[in-house]
């Protein structure tokens, strides 16, 4: 069921959810979007360009980060706008994984296209990780 | 090489046809966590009044990056890769992206400007049905360092 504009208010928190991405989801994402920039997977090079090991690619996390929005809408068709600026890299460690934290609160409501703007807060260890997150969702 | 700042402007000609299958769309959404059964299951797309399953929000990046590529291996207007950071992306859907869907991408090169040392491109992908219905608009802008900096 997609949400009812009558139901919202700007400001009330809408989505929570965490995302645990380690190097196997990476290797996998880049199989997927055919994005092989080896500092997502390969630490000898990530490390050789300044970065502290292999990161995660932003727009995995951008996609990653999605899910919630679409699951909270009811339908990913109802996504007709997404965007994001690439604030600070999430760093995956070998062993282990990072967990991203992403919180969606209404931003705007607009009765006459019948959408919210839903912001988004994602996080790694509490530093904001992408900014400027906003979808704009259509509603039923 | 600095980046050719005199690419800003340029609209290249449609490229090649991309076909949507059902397959890609389920790799790309497991990898991405996108769990919607909109993805994967057809009466699920259906039920919601698509023709199909469709993609995630973020899938047109795939689409996308195709034709991105005709500007990035391009020696000529100079972007080294190795010095590209990604600095922000949006996506705009004139509707879903669906299996079946057989795509054509025009890519426009939007600006190009200098700041602090930093050349940052954004490009803009039209992305349609080769019938010429507009799907998807893509923009993305991208930071190339200075050389001395890398």
């Amino acid at each position: 069921m997609s949400p009812a504009i009558a139901d919202l208010s700007v400001g009330d928190e809408v989505l929570r959810a965490q995302i645990v991405v380690d190097r196997a989801r990476l290797v996998r994402y880049a199989g997927a979007s055919g994005d092989f920039n080896p500092i997502h997977w390969n630490e000898r090079v990530a490390t050789a360009v300044g970065l502290p090991g292999v990161i995660a690619h932003g727009m995995w996390t951008m996609g990653a980060a999605a899910g919630p929005v679409a699951d909270w809408a009811g339908d990913p068709g109802a996504v007709v706008d997404y965007q994001v600026r690439f604030t600070r890299p999430v760093p995956v460690p070998d062993p282990g994984s990072a967990t991203v934290e992403v919180v969606g609160a209404v931003g705007a409501l607009d009765e006459d296209a019948h959408t919210a703007r839903i912001d988004l807060t994602v996080t790694v260890e509490g530093a904001r990780v992408l900014g400027k997150a906003q979808a704009v969702v259509r509603l039923g | 090489m600095p980046v050719d700042t005199s690419y800003a402007g340029r609209e290249y000609p449609p490229n090649a046809v991309y076909e949507v299958s059902r397959v890609k769309l389920a790799e790309f959404a497991d990898a991405v966590g996108a769990n919607h059964h909109a993805h994967t299951d057809e009466a699920a797309a259906r039920a919601l009044g698509h023709a199909d399953v469709i993609a995630p929000p973020t899938f047109a990046v795939v689409v996308a990056q195709r034709a991105e590529s005709q500007l990035f291996t391009d020696e000529a207007a100079g972007i080294d890769f190795s010095r590209v950071v990604h600095a922000d992306e949006r996506f705009t859907h004139h509707r879903p992206i669906m299996a079946g869907d057989r795509l054509v991408t025009v890519l426009h090169v939007d600006s190009i400007v200098e700041r602090a040392g930093l050349a940052m491109i954004t490009t803009r992908c039209e992305i349609g049905t080769e019938a010429g219905e507009r799907v998807a608009t893509v923009v993305s802008t991208l930071a190339v360092r200075p050389e001395e900096a890398a």
